[in-house]
């Protein structure tokens, strides 16, 4: 499984037309206490580069922007009982799953190695 | 925009490694550690904020009490020096300009304490009313004045031992001038905060702040804390935020502080529109919701009636609470939907979830009267 991140620090990880959707660790570290996932239902669409939910810490709600486009076949139920899952793990713990109707999207997103360039140069 | 401001304090806050953000045109400190435990330590043992970016405005003469009575919906007539008093000004219609606090530091000289944010708004509003005026004299001191507040139920015992400065004389809403024994310098020391808790403000030099700030953190007894868990504090007891809770076009009978306005002293500006507003019933009112989801309204996000999509307010302020776990907001809602126990929704970007109104406050203020 590869895995492609968004320059709004999502990442998709990949299994076959199955991408599984989440925020990145830079991203649940700058976030800080995660205390509620907003997030679709099974069934909903969702297109690449716009929001499908939000991440919110006590400060602030952070939207989510799906990388990829597609249908929503799961959503991680564990996320809305103990959202503090995605600071735990933020790579195991997925926010969505999603059945991928255009793969050349993913020619959009940027590998492991650039992502980790750009978080360099965030941090400065 | 102009240059972003910087207090005193500043090269402290990079170096405790806090995370810093624009409030109010100040690059200002959110949180050190984190929120909630800056939230906790202030609610169960002592926490210290920057409080320097708050404007500060002098007016001084022998026309002061009346001149600030006529800006004020409190009434300082015949104040002990020493008193302090929370209120607004006013705008001709009613709405607020701002909230504030009037120290009264003798009989012609008073300090007002003003929202950093609001600092040219109010000097204009001020001078504005003061035109014509040759009794009175407004002078800005917000540059020269540094402050930080001391927060939590062991704040007396922490600025005595640290500061070597005496609380215990001080009632609620009370000060003192007194000398910083670190640097030998001027302050006044009151027993007000934005916490809901106990605690204490100073305001001095820089330099002296500077030496308090730098004991009282270097103590371990007193946690530095952020504006994040400022708002999650005040928000908690119910104490409104201007830019929130309070606006422009906000009159504060709405807001439910009517009772620092008081309608029965003479003339100050606003007045008639609050008489008038006051007897035609008002349309609107603060409350507090109580969301049945884990979901947070924020600031913006619509109320809607429990039957219908018809928009009937809006959130002010909103959290999962951090000392009482719920998500819970303060809302301006239609007056018809204002009553406790009233069922209503709330709409949080795409998905609307039940809410019941209640009190403002979800958790009980512990002050040392």
């Amino acid at each position: 499984m590869k895995t492609y991140y968004s320059p709004t620090h999502e990442y998709v990880r990949v299994d076959g037309n199955i991408g599984y959707i989440g925020i990145t660790d830079y991203a649940q570290n700058a976030l800080g206490n995660v205390v509620y996932v907003d997030m679709p239902e099974t069934g909903d669409d969702v297109t690449a580069g716009e929001d499908f939910g939000a991440v919110e810490s006590v400060k602030a709600a952070s939207d989510l922007i799906s990388p990829v486009s597609g249908a929503v076949v799961e959503v991680n139920e564990h996320l809305i009982d103990n959202p503090r899952l995605i600071n735990e793990n933020a790579v195991e713990n997925w926010i969505i799953k999603v059945e991928m109707t255009d793969l050349s999207e993913l020619d959009d997103l940027m590998d492991e190695d650039a992502y980790n360039k750009l978080v360099a140069s965030e941090k400065h | 925009m102009s240059e972003i401001k910087t207090t005193c304090l500043h090269d402290r806050h990079v170096a405790l490694g806090a995370q810093m953000s624009p409030f109010a045109g100040f690059d200002m400190p959110i949180q050190y550690e984190g929120i909630a435990e800056e939230h906790n330590a202030v609610r169960t043992a002592c926490g210290v904020f920057d409080v320097s970016h708050m404007g500060e405005i002098e007016v001084s003469g022998p026309g002061s009490e009346k001149f600030v009575n006529y800006i004020f919906t409190n009434d300082i007539t015949d104040a002990p020096v020493g008193k302090i008093y929370y209120g607004m000004m006013l705008h001709p219609d009613g709405g607020v300009v701002d909230d504030l606090l009037v120290y009264k530091r003798a009989d012609d000289a008073f300090l007002l304490v003003v929202n950093a944010a609001n600092i040219d708004k109010d000097l204009n509003h001020i001078l504005g009313a003061a035109a014509g005026c040759d009794d009175v004299t407004i002078t800005n001191l917000s540059d020269l004045t540094a402050q930080i507040a001391i927060q939590g139920p062991l704040s007396e015992g922490v600025m005595s031992r640290e500061l070597m400065m005496d609380g215990s004389d001080l009632s609620f809403y009370t000060f003192k001038e007194t000398v910083c024994p670190l640097t030998g310098e001027a302050v006044i020391v009151s027993r007000t905060g934005y916490t809901g808790e106990d605690g204490f403000e100073i305001y001095g030099s820089p330099e002296t702040i500077g030496k308090c700030w730098d004991k009282l953190v270097g103590s371990g007894e007193c946690k530095p804390c952020g504006l994040g868990c400022r708002d999650t504090l005040r928000f908690e007891v119910g104490l409104p935020l201007y830019g929130d809770e309070l606006a422009d076009d906000i009159n504060p009978l709405e807001a439910g502080l009517g009772i620092f306005v008081k309608l029965q002293k003479d003339d100050f500006i606003g007045k008639d529109a609050l008489v008038a507003a006051k007897a035609e019933g008002l349309s609107r009112k603060l409350v507090g919701l109580e969301i049945h989801d884990r979901a947070i309204a924020r600031h913006g996000a619509e109320v809607l009636a429990p039957d219908s999509d018809e928009v009937i307010g809006a959130v002010t302020t909103g959290y999962r609470g951090l000392s009482v776990d719920k998500s819970i907001a303060m809302a301006l809602v239609d007056a018809r939907y204002a009553q406790k126990g009233t069922d209503v929704r709330v709409k949080v970007r795409r998905k609307v979830f039940p809410a019941t109104v209640t009190a403002k406050k979800f958790y009980d203020k512990h002050y040392k009267k």
